[in-house]
């Protein structure tokens, strides 16, 4: 391998660093403190630049990778996952980063949440949920609220949406959390939670699309009398109040947490330990090749060709 | 002394549950290891159970092109099995019965019948289990009769069922043991072949496995599927295998996750493969465009079979060549493999890797059902010539590094690559420029275009001539692909012994095809592509329109069938008389 060394790539990474094009989102889009979130997680994790892979589908959200200076996949509307799979799986020595939007993840890409939780890659995965197809310029998404007045129901949105957190916690991801766009250090906290977490690590995140759907997620400043409560998670200390924490390894109390009505709880709704995609691969590689731990890929080819002669 | 023969064709007829595939599929293998070659043919029934099984076996001493278009001896279990197949007895052949089955030979044409009470032989044998015995009995009959060793056969029963318990092995033990000993009155089949003199070392093998162990052979050891038949086996053994190597291989939620999973790999630097039939190809070309568009290797396997729609899945067809080519939306040249026998199926991986890795681009290997389920016997792969190891290139890439450079071929860094300039790819299905940003430009998707386009003619410019066998003019020309191929070189063989001036030419590469093609066909009064597939609206096969349009030659027709069995030669030949 190469060693030559290059002060950019010593480097600390920082914002200035990891900043690729300029954002093409608009002005006030929720979008740009998603990306200042994952900007301040790199800086914090320092990771080797090369390992970081950024992986998006098709909208407005998933033009993400564009803006972030690592290697990266614009992939296809719906199927962010599936290629984030391969990558996570074929190299778990990587750090896979998945954002996409709402139409990717709950509608063309659903099947895929429910697969990619079935495997458990280790992944990050954020859904920037506006609640409208905004690239396309204003038709009802999965999550868009009844009545939603759209180009595509412009009488009004009349399906019933999709409630992202009973999706999320139904697929069976082992780490499930909620935030807003409108709290950058919340976004912060959960992706850092989300990356630390081993296994595919999914986040919903509130992002006003300011062109489309402006005001759709009013009244989330506590500063502005607004609310953002909180989940509070379970501490195990034995204590009294203890009991009325949320326990994370808990999906019917999740559940019930995920029916709040606006603006639900934030936090970390699903947590639990499961063995990753990788760890199960690796214990099957290990177990088939103790049968001939001396062989190379040779005597197995060898082997397998002679019991067809 | 009865005079032994060069070759001889077996069918053997009954229910699903009489275990005729097992029986076939021990034979073929039995006559692979004393060095007679062989081809089957089968049929699978569309049901778990119930269902009329087929096996068809052609073994001899010299090479063999198909799996015979009748047979010298039939053997029918079940009175409908018969009735069903008299016509694939050749004229004047040999029959044999479970006499306990089938009662009426009527419009059966054979020269000799031996009717076995088979049924109620096993089942005194085997003490009530006789319908499961039977096959095994027959196993050792045809042993007999053909001239292959006993021992080779108690060897193989045992490494086939010595898992299955003291109580089956012995069962299969008497069984052999009485079909072999078993004593004609009157006469016997006569089938006996000639003794092959120094006996190559062959593997016997079905198209599938070789598609499976070519692919870890050259390299692959990363992949994704979902179930389709006549593909399935693929993934099955790629699951069983991989680990041996490293290697992943996953079972997908469905097709596009699958080819969109393996396109993940390629990208994370490991090449790696999806395997599929035709409605999973369908459900894949949005996807494949992307690998186009991105100039991602990826390996990808076809095992066509009948369409449009969920079709015939069990049977035959070489439909999916346009939808091959022309699937994925807008402009997105790639390269279309065909193999032409089970042995190709291993080699011809080794020739899609290359290319994937050295374009950077996807490539295509077509198969069928036909090739999937049918065993042949061929050379054992040389490993130290054949085995391609598998990397994953992480070194640095220098300060200039572009993903896409106008005038070079891409080779993208795959994640985990340090680039000096410090500026890392998106790796997108966006037109994009050089540096793989976005870019919609006129100017910019002209270039971009070509910059697609020419790799794919590089390739044509370094490709090798189709192989052609014959004169390089006359009167016909046969044009096949895939696994055509057989049917089509019989039929010329057979046609040039009459004195006839026709040749043949195979095309493996489909696309890029070779330009120069075209100024063979002008040599020839006729040019015909055989192919398994309709001839369409404007009457010529598939790979007849890519010819027209390839070469503007008049004179290329087609003889196309889509009955869902492969080409007889005695089709073919009536086609042109």
């Amino acid at each position: 391998m190469n060693l030559q060394k290059d002060v950019k790539l010593t480097q600390k990474l920082s914002k200035k660093v990891l900043t690729a094009k300029q954002p093409t989102w608009c002005r006030g889009c929720g979008d740009h403190s998603i990306l200042a979130a994952y900007f301040r997680l790199l800086e914090k994790l320092q990771l080797p630049h090369e390992n970081i892979v950024t992986i998006s589908g098709i909208g407005c959200s998933s033009r993400f990778p564009y803006f972030v200076n690592s290697h990266g996949i614009h992939s296809l509307h719906g199927r962010a996952l599936p290629f984030a799979s391969g990558v996570a799986i074929a190299r778990p020595d990587l750090s896979t980063f998945v954002f996409s939007g709402d139409g990717d993840c709950f509608s063309i890409g659903g099947n895929h949440l429910d697969h990619t939780a079935r495997k458990n890659p280790d992944m990050t995965y954020l859904v920037m949920d506006n609640t409208v197809y905004g690239m396309t310029k204003k038709q009802t998404s999965p999550t868009s609220p009844k009545g939603f007045v759209s180009k595509t129901d412009p009488f009004g949105a009349v399906d019933e949406p999709i409630n992202p957190m009973k999706r999320l916690i139904a697929c069976g991801a082992t780490f499930v959390a909620r935030t807003s766009a409108s709290n950058i250090s919340h976004v912060m906290e959960m992706l850092e939670r989300a990356h630390a977490h081993p296994g595919f690590a999914v986040i919903e995140c509130l992002s006003e699309c300011t062109q489309f759907n402006l005001g759709s997620f009013e009244g989330l400043n506590p500063r502005k009398g607004g609310a953002f409560p909180v989940i509070e998670e379970k501490l195990n200390d034995g204590s009294p109040e203890d009991e009325k924490r949320h326990d994370p390894t808990d999906e019917v109390a999740a559940y019930k947490l995920a029916e709040a009505d606006y603006p639900g709880w934030f936090g970390v709704f699903i947590e639990k330990k499961l063995p990753t995609k990788d760890d199960l691969e690796q214990s099957l590689i290990e177990n088939v090749r103790s049968k001939n731990p001396e062989w190379g890929d040779r005597e197995h080819l060898q082997a397998s060709l002679n019991s067809f002669a | 002394m009865v005079q032994k023969r060069e070759e001889t064709v077996i069918r053997i007829v009954g229910h699903a549950q009489d275990g005729v595939q097992s029986l076939g599929s021990l034979l073929a293998k039995l006559a692979g290891r004393s060095g007679y070659q062989v081809m089957t043919y089968m049929t699978i029934p569309a049901t778990i159970a119930g269902g009329s099984s087929v096996y068809q076996l052609r073994i001899g001493v010299n090479p063999i092109l198909t799996s015979g278009d009748v047979s010298d001896l039939l053997i029918a279990l079940h009175q409908d099995s018969l009735d069903a197949h008299k016509n694939a007895l050749k004229k004047g052949g040999m029959l044999l019965t479970d006499s306990d089955q089938v009662k009426e030979c009527e419009g059966v044409d054979f020269e000799k019948h031996f009717a076995i009470p088979m049924s109620i032989k096993m089942n005194e044998l085997l003490e009530g289990r006789g319908a499961r015995g039977k096959n095994m009995f027959l196993l050792g009959m045809l042993c007999n009769l053909l001239g292959i060793d006993e021992a080779k056969v108690e060897q193989l029963a045992v490494e086939k069922f010595g898992s299955k318990g003291e109580a089956v092995i012995g069962n299969v033990r008497k069984a052999i043991q009485a079909g072999f000993k078993y004593e004609w009155d009157n006469g016997y089949p006569e089938i006996a072949l000639q003794a092959v003199e120094n006996p190559p070392n062959q593997v016997t093998m079905d198209g599938n496995s070789a598609v499976a162990y070519g692919l870890i052979a050259s390299g692959i050891r990363y992949g994704a599927a979902y179930p389709i038949t006549p593909a399935t086996s693929i993934m099955e053994m790629l699951r069983e295998e991989l680990p041996k190597y490293k290697g992943i291989f996953v079972q997908t939620e469905d097709e596009i996750a699958a080819v969109c999973a393996a396109i993940g790999m390629s990208y994370s630097g490991h090449l790696a493969v999806t395997s599929t039939s035709g409605p999973g190809m369908s459900l894949k070309m949005e996807a494949l465009g992307w690998a186009v568009m991105a100039e991602m290797p990826l390996i990808v396997v076809n095992v066509q079979r009948g369409g449009p729609s969920t079709g015939i899945p069990t049977q035959v067809e070489q439909s999916d060549l346009m939808q091959t080519l022309y699937g994925s939306h807008g402009d997105a040249p790639k390269v279309v493999l065909a193999a032409r026998n089970v042995e190709e199926c291993f080699h011809i991986c080794r020739e899609a890797v290359k290319l994937a890795r050295e374009f950077s681009t996807p490539v295509y290997i077509l198969s069928d059902q036909g090739l999937s389920t049918r065993i042949e016997g061929f050379q054992m792969p040389d490993l130290d010539e054949v085995m391609i190891e598998p990397v994953l290139d992480l070194s640095d890439r220098p300060e200039d590094f572009l993903p896409y450079p106008p005038e070079g071929i891409t080779q993208h860094a795959p994640p985990g690559t340090k680039i000096l300039s410090g500026k890392y790819p998106t790796v997108t299905g966006l037109e994009h420029d050089e540096k793989g940003n976005p870019n919609p430009s006129p100017d910019n998707h002209m270039k971009m275009s070509a910059k697609r386009r020419e790799k794919i003619k590089l390739i044509e410019k370094q490709s090798v001539e189709p192989e052609f066998y014959g004169d390089k003019e006359g009167d016909v020309l046969l044009v096949s692909w895939g696994s055509s191929f057989g049917s089509a070189r019989e039929t010329t063989m057979r046609l040039q012994e009459q004195g006839k001036k026709v040749s043949h030419m195979h095309v493996k590469m489909i696309f890029p095809l070779k330009k120069s093609i075209g100024s063979v066909f002008e040599k020839f009064k006729d040019v015909y592509t055989v192919e398994l597939n309709d001839e369409g609206v404007y009457g010529v096969g598939q790979f007849g329109m890519l010819l027209r349009s390839t070469t503007c030659c008049s004179n290329i027709q087609s003889i196309c069938k889509t009955d869902g069995l492969t080409f007889k030669v005695s089709e073919i030949m009536d086609r042109l008389s």
